[in-house]
């Protein structure tokens, strides 16, 4: 398996996901060595072989900087004296060193590469050792760049590894369309297999205490609603519509309460924008968290809104779901296709939005039906269901060997 | 003597819009949606008229007219007759004419379909009353036989119908309450004297209504001498053989290329064509038959689901909370005096609007989501509740200016 990150030294969702799905696809009875391409500990992975294709700190994983998909790949000169100057194509490089070294040793069945960062190592896998590819697609760039151009090597790299790739995985419907439509890929050549909540939730003892945020405490004894969104702030979450739905929103109802928990590149603008809109008492800026924090303002929220213009899966939903927040999400968001229990609405419709915020606020009837609903309804997703269907993937290709 | 008796029910409710709470206070048009929106009423009702209505009734008539012994009861709805009215009035005069042949005959009931008699006993006669006074004003005469909305029975209900002066009552022939009798006979509720009971033979009615296009049924396709025999098998006991089901089963919930128009037209002429069947009103019925014993129902049955009872309807926090929401304003609605505030109020207690909040089988995605006129049960809620708050808003300026 080609991987770029696995927990604790995640960012988002992808290293989760994958951690998740190695582990479920271990109890099966698969063998798996996971390539990253950094070197730290992983103290949750002892049911597979974790291998390091460079010295590197997990820091610079993604190049020197956040890695942005608004600018063309700048050259930079590769300097392993200098890790700050890495660029993220020297370190893909990098990788691909080492994936052909292993791979002049080992024979593994299949190849299972996840996302763009890795598809070059998995071609390589293919065209020279004959080795089946499976790509799975957790987001495209198009998903990244909210829609718009993106980055062209990126796309690149995407359509190369998607058009070698032996079989494709989809995280939504919705994805499985872009890479269709984008990228000219034959429809029964891609699978949709869903993502599910980190089994790390259920196994935590993990209990709220709210005398840790009297802060949150009082307004809701004021009568606030809290409504958080979680992620990086990118133009792919489509935080400015959801910050001018909450706007209308406060203008009928000035008890509710905006928690941005993240950051990134659209920080300082949502900041802007919520003092132009009149709302900077109504919102809450929290920075990036993670861990305890973080589910901490799972629980402290009433509503989970996903604003996404773009959303391949969305496992902060399924998160959000779990500490019983009433959904809302965006007919765009992959999560919206499994997940009946929520309010949902079009990226772009507003009012749409700031009506079903009120209507939950206002009607306790609606919290808790959707509260209580999709308690009941994301539980039946489970890693093993998805670790089945992977499996027959990997049935159906591992006598197919190119020589 | 054995007798099919065959009731029709025709139904279309006004459904609200997607109502946004920006327009509360500011307009209250929640009734009318562009045509080609989802929940526009002009549309459905044009659509189901083509499709069911105009073709089901013109072979309705062409049956009295072909065969005297043909004989059907209708439940027409006062949200149906207000859009027929509107839309398609020929509609109308097709049924007039068909009650004037002597031969067809309306059942009374809620005019808004409603569930009021669980809410409001008050609000429940006020629109018996208002349906049996726009029957006789379109029909010429007064509805004698009375249902309650989705079926919904019960012992309360029986003894109301009695005391109004009814002659029969509808209801489900659900085993559960029958045991080892049969559904083919007149019964007394009990506690009754007067009043006649007519049970739903659900299995031959649910053959036509639900099982008749259904492929992985393995008697399908069903013809008119397969079920004649079924016909006369189950009147091994009992001679009243009562098919109750909805009027939109021929064309809409069954579409035309299933045959179900030409199976119905030929199970007509073939029923009669055999000596001593015959076909009977809901009236005629509970006349000619002596009741067969006394049955009690305590606790309410209706014709939905495997349940048989209200849980369709009232089962969630979301339905009971916006429907007790909506009755508890009833005194101050009436007392505003506005007719327009009334009506508009009242749309709100078909019985509809409750059902497309229906969560228990929303996950699986299956009946109840397909016929929602909503995008799901929450958003359904919410603009009703959009609607609620607006009427609040209209009847309190009315009350101030009072």
């Amino acid at each position: 398996m080609l991987g770029w990150e696995l927990p604790p030294h995640n960012s988002g969702g992808l290293g989760v996901a994958c951690l998740n799905m190695a582990r479920a696809l271990s109890r099966q009875g698969i063998d798996i060595d996971f390539v990253v391409p950094y070197e730290a500990e992983h103290p949750d992975t002892k049911f597979m072989h974790v291998l390091h294709a460079t010295h590197l700190d997990p820091i610079h994983r993604y190049g020197g900087g956040a890695y942005s998909s608004m600018e063309i790949d700048k050259k930079q000169i590769p300097s392993i004296d200098h890790p700050d100057m890495l660029s993220i194509r020297d370190i893909q490089k990098c990788y691909q060193d080492f994936v052909n070294k292993y791979l002049m040793e080992y024979k593994p069945d299949l190849v299972h590469a996840h996302d763009w960062l890795t598809y070059e190592a998995g071609v390589l896998a293919k065209k020279n050792y004959g080795i089946p590819l499976v790509a799975h697609v957790h987001a495209t760039e198009f998903d990244r760049a909210g829609m718009r151009r993106g980055n062209p090597l990126i796309h690149e790299i995407e359509k190369e590894g998607l058009m070698m790739a032996d079989k494709i995985i989809a995280v939504s419907e919705s994805t499985k369309r872009i890479i269709h439509e984008k990228y000219h890929i034959p429809l029964n050549k891609i699978d949709v297999i869903y993502n599910s909540l980190d089994e790390a939730y259920y196994k935590s003892d993990y209990k709220y205490d709210d005398s840790l945020h009297k802060y949150a405490l009082s307004l809701k004894k004021q009568g606030y609603t809290i409504i958080s969104t979680v992620g990086r702030f990118t133009i792919q979450k489509g935080l400015d519509f959801y910050m001018n739905a909450a706007a209308k929103a406060v203008h009928k109802n000035p008890k509710l309460m905006f928690i941005f928990a993240g950051d990134g590149e659209e920080r300082n603008h949502l900041i802007a924008r919520s003092a132009d809109l009149g709302i900077s008492k109504n919102v809450i800026f929290t920075g990036f968290i993670r861990g305890r924090k973080l589910r901490d303002i799972y629980s402290v929220s009433d509503i989970f809104v996903m604003s996404s213009i773009s959303e391949p899966f969305g496992l902060t939903a399924l998160e959000a779901a779990h500490h019983g927040d009433a959904l809302i999400l965006t007919n765009q968001s992959g999560v919206s296709e499994v997940i009946w229990s929520a309010m949902k609405y079009d990226f772009w419709d507003e009012n749409k939005l700031a009506d079903e915020i009120l209507s939950i606020a206002k009607n306790p009837a609606l919290k808790n039906s959707l509260q209580n609903n999709v308690r009941e309804e994301y539980v039946k997703i489970s890693w093993d269901k998805i670790a089945k269907k992977c499996e027959k993937i990997y049935n159906s290709l591992k006598h197919k060997r190119y020589t | 003597m054995r007798a099919i008796c065959l009731y029709l029910h025709m139904h279309q409710p006004v459904r609200y819009r997607q109502y946004p709470i920006f327009d509360v206070g500011n307009t209250s048009n929640y009734y009318t949606d562009d045509y080609n929106g989802r929940q526009s009423n002009q549309r459905i009702f044009n659509k189901v008229t083509e499709k069911s209505y105009r073709p089901m009734l013109e072979l309705l008539e062409r049956n009295l007219e072909k065969y005297p012994g043909f004989k059907v009861s209708l439940s027409i709805t006062g949200t149906w007759l207000e859009q027929a009215q509107k839309w398609a009035p020929d509609l109308i005069d097709q049924i007039r004419r068909m009650v004037n042949t002597g031969r067809v005959e309306i059942v009374g009931e809620t005019y808004y379909h409603s569930l009021a008699f669980f809410y409001n006993r008050d609000e429940f006669e006020d629109q018996v009353n208002l349906h049996a006074d726009t029957v006789e004003r379109l029909f010429g005469k007064r509805p004698r036989v009375f249902r309650n909305t989705e079926l919904a029975y019960n012992d309360g209900l029986a003894h109301w119908a009695e005391e109004k002066g009814y002659l029969g009552i509808l209801a489900e022939g659900w085993d559960k309450v029958l045991g080892w009798r049969s559904p083919n006979h007149v019964y007394r509720p009990a506690g009754c004297d007067n009043l006649r009971l007519l049970l739903k033979n659900y299995r031959l009615s649910d053959d036509i209504a639900f099982r008749f296009s259904d492929r992985h049924w393995q008697e399908w396709p069903l013809t008119v001498p397969k079920y004649q025999n079924w016909i006369d098998m189950d009147c091994l006991s009992g001679n009243l053989v009562n098919l109750f089901m909805d009027f939109e089963t021929f064309g809409e919930h069954q579409w035309a290329d299933t045959g179900i128009f030409s199976f119905m037209d030929g199970l007509i002429g073939s029923w009669l064509g055999q000596y001593e069947n015959k076909f009977v009103t809901v009236s005629e019925a509970c006349e000619i038959m002596e009741p067969a014993g006394e049955i009690s129902m305590p606790d309410t049955v209706t014709w939905a689901d495997t349940e048989r009872d209200l849980s369709a309807w009232l089962s969630n926090e979301m339905q009971s909370t916006s429907q007790q929401y909506v009755y508890d304003m009833r005194n101050e609605i009436l007392a505003t005096g506005d007719q327009g505030l009334i009506a508009d109020w009242r749309y709100l207690t078909t019985s509809d609007h409750p059902y497309s909040m229906c969560t228990k089988y929303w996950n699986d995605g299956d009946v109840h989501a397909y016929f929602s006129a909503y995008a799901s049960p929450y958003e359904s809620y919410m603009y009703y509740m959009n609607v609620v708050r607006d009427l609040e808003y209209r009847q309190k300026i009315i009350a101030e200016n009072q």
